[in-house]
């Protein structure tokens, strides 16, 4: 039997070699010499054929086969040698053929998996050795070289590098990453060298919750597909009782065996899911985790998204988006004075000054810093001699620091475009103003252009900041309709709303604090945690390169592989009645007829390999 | 309780996948089975006192199915 099935591909060839010699023996005139040739072809390529049937029917499993089989008896007890050899042989070059292209579909899986690491570098007990690397175990120190992969997850310990996170994020531009900073396995090193602590190994590992995952979310099955199964199962066996009442009608059995050939279930039964598969296979190399037929359907559906604000449209961490001096200092010898000083607050608007001032490789060395904080309002220090004030309008106003109009204008300007000002006095005079704000992601307006284009109706932006940044990003993004001032169950209260009027809805948002309303959402998409846990559980829909970009590409993802499953169900629908009226019209035999289906599963097949390459960019 | 996943050779027909199903799941000692038809891997939950993954392997084998590689855990 496994003998068999190694070389049922020299099998086909070899009928197929028969078949051939078998015609060209008859046009000489040795008609018995094309018959011997012809069953001998038959035979060979019927073997398979019939075990399988076999088999299957005793597990009580109705199969293709065993429809082949009957019709390839069928032919050979009428005594039509041309198309039981044809018959047989087309079946199994349609076989080879249909593995051959299927690998292709589940290719983009495959490009994934093979990005998989095979060995690691360690060091244990002072040696450098190299090990499988799913030998590698938590805490082991790995070395990694450039142009090498990372073999588990872990942190940074020495040295730094540029590396590929293609395989977790999709994103084929390096990262810069030094010690302390997290990598993944399957990440490449474009340049440098690095040491790492292995956090993560073998099937913990990122990597291999994304295969995973990817692997389940191609298993699970659409509602249609589940359908198309189920009528499979009853329709095999009514083809055959049918096919036997035709008999028994028209005393005619090449129509009735000619009848079971055509009417097998092939293209139907394998147009849905093979569009799935190679949908979902597209989105996983673009970093977007889409988990299954069943989503891939809703979120072709989806006509509104709402957005969370904070970390979702915006970045989520505050920046220093513009230095204004005023008077005879320099840009960076203010921020260093004032990053100085800030070096002794907690507050995240000091933390974001000092961030800058690191940015900018300036000198924030505290040793000559003394001062106070002074709660809600900023911070007051002596920095190399010199006083430093750094706060709201209230502390400049208590400390008596004199600001003209000119100054004042600017600071409300600044406001008025979201930021918050820190007003900076150095010696008792007011010399500069920092802005910080949430900047905008700066895919975000693209992405909503391409999801409106793409069909998105209207766009929410929910968030439990203030209504004068809610306005201002809303504005800026062209959001249609924005709620400040919200609590995380007044959130879902939004969503129930837009759900009972009858949209269908996606939730873009962070993956702990908006978890209910992502839950609740027709869709829900984790944004910021990429390739946490929580994220990869809880949401429909994962970006793994936290990227608004990829949201968009998965939409349109989404839409085009809907697409391709109703072209692929109308094709396969259109040739079984095509092929059933050419029957009964007696314009189709035997032989044409398992062409026919064969080439009209492959057509399927082809048309599915399409979004394997599909871009929405 | 042991779990195994056996990589087989490219699955192609819909149908192997309730052959596997139902020939594993009236093998004693199985507790559950799940075909993943589309990346042709078998995972399997076992009593490792009542079968092992190869006698599971074996009844692969005999269904005509090429395991390439199992994986214990």
């Amino acid at each position: 039997m496994l003998y068999i099935n190694k070389y049922k591909n020299k099998i086909t060839a070899i009928s197929g070699i028969l078949i051939v010699f078998g015609f060209i023996t008859g046009a000489f005139g040795y008609i018995n010499f094309k018959n011997a040739l012809l069953i001998l072809a038959t035979v060979l390529a019927g073997i398979p054929i019939i075990i399988k049937a076999v088999q299957a029917l005793r597990l009580k499993t109705f199969s293709i086969e065993l429809l082949v089989s009957i019709a390839i008896i069928g032919a050979i007890y009428i005594q039509e040698f041309t198309e039981s050899s044809v018959v047989s042989f087309l079946f199994l070059l349609g076989d080879y053929l249909e593995a051959r292209t299927l690998e292709k579909t589940r290719s983009s899986l495959k490009t994934l998996i093979d990005m998989a690491p095979q060995e690691a570098t360690v060091v244990r007990d002072g040696q450098t050795i190299t090990i499988p690397a799913e030998e590698v175990e938590k805490g082991d120190r790995v070395v990694i070289k450039s142009g090498g992969k990372i073999p588990v997850d872990g942190s940074i310990v020495l040295g730094q590098a540029s590396i590929i996170e293609a395989a977790i994020t999709g994103e084929s531009t390096p990262v810069f990453k030094e010690v302390n900073d997290k990598v993944f396995t399957g990440s490449i090193i474009d340049n440098g060298y690095i040491e790492i602590i292995a956090e993560k190994v073998g099937d913990d590992t990122t990597f291999a919750k994304i295969i995973e995952l990817v692997e389940e979310a191609q298993e699970s099955k659409s509602k249609t597909q589940k359908f198309l199964d189920k009528f499979a199962n009853v329709y095999t066996p009514a083809i055959v009782l049918l096919a036997i009442i035709v008999f028994i009608i028209t005393r005619d059995l090449r129509l009735s065996i000619t009848f079971l050939v055509v009417a097998c279930p092939g293209a139907l039964v394998i147009g849905a899911p093979v569009s799935n598969v190679a949908g979902i296979g597209n989105g996983a190399r673009n970093g977007v985790l889409i988990k299954g037929g069943e989503v891939m359907d809703k979120l072709s559906k989806v006509d509104v998204i709402v957005f969370d604000k904070t970390g979702t449209l915006t970045k989520g961490k505050p920046e220093v988006t513009d230095i204004k001096v005023f008077g005879d200092i320099g840009t960076d010898e203010l921020l260093g004075l004032v990053a100085k000083a800030e070096t002794i607050s907690e507050h995240h608007l000091g933390q974001t000054i000092v961030k800058e001032a690191e940015k900018r490789n300036l000198d924030i060395n505290n040793d000559s810093v003394s001062g106070e904080i002074i709660k809600g309002s900023g911070i007051k220090a002596v920095v190399d001699g010199r006083s430093v004030i750094a706060g709201n309008y209230k502390l400049m106003n208590n400390e008596n620091i004199e600001m003209d109009d000119k100054v004042l204008q600017y600071a409300t300007e600044r406001e008025k475009e979201g930021n918050t000002a820190v007003y900076a006095a150095i010696d008792g005079q007011i010399k500069g103003i920092f802005s910080i704000a949430d900047k905008i992601r700066d895919d975000a307006l693209t992405s909503l252009k391409q999801l409106r284009k793409n069909g998105i109706k209207k766009f929410v932006m929910l968030t439990g900041d203030n209504r004068h940044t809610a306005r201002l990003v809303s504005g800026k993004l062209g959001i249609d309709e924005f709620y400040a001032e919200l609590l995380p169950d007044e959130k879902v209260e939004h969503i129930k709303k837009l759900k009972n009027k009858g949209h269908v809805v996606a939730m873009a948002g962070d993956g702990i604090n908006d978890a209910p309303a992502i839950a609740l959402a027709d869709i829900g998409l984790a944004m910021g945690e990429g390739g946490t846990d929580v994220a990869m559980e809880t949401a429909d829909v994962v970006l793994m390169a936290d990227k608004l970009i990829q949201f968009s590409h998965a939409y349109a993802l989404s839409k085009a592989t809907i697409r391709n499953i109703r072209q692929n169900t109308f094709f396969a629908v259109a040739v079984v009645i095509v092929l059933l009226a050419g029957v009964l019209s007696g314009n189709v035999h035997l032989a044409s007829g398992m062409f026919i289906h064969e080439a009209s599963v492959l057509l399927v097949i082809l048309n599915a390999m399409r979004l394997i390459r599909f871009k929405s960019r | 309780m042991k779990k195994a996943e056996f990589k087989l050779d490219t699955l192609t027909c819909p149908t192997c996948v309730k052959k596997i199903e139902n020939s594993l799941n009236k093998t004693k000692g199985i507790n559950s089975v799940r075909v993943l038809f589309n990346s042709s891997k078998v995972k399997v939950e076992f009593d490792e006192n009542e079968t092992n993954a190869d006698k599971i392997g074996g009844v692969l084998l005999s269904l005509g199915f090429t395991v390439l590689s199992t994986k214990i855990t």
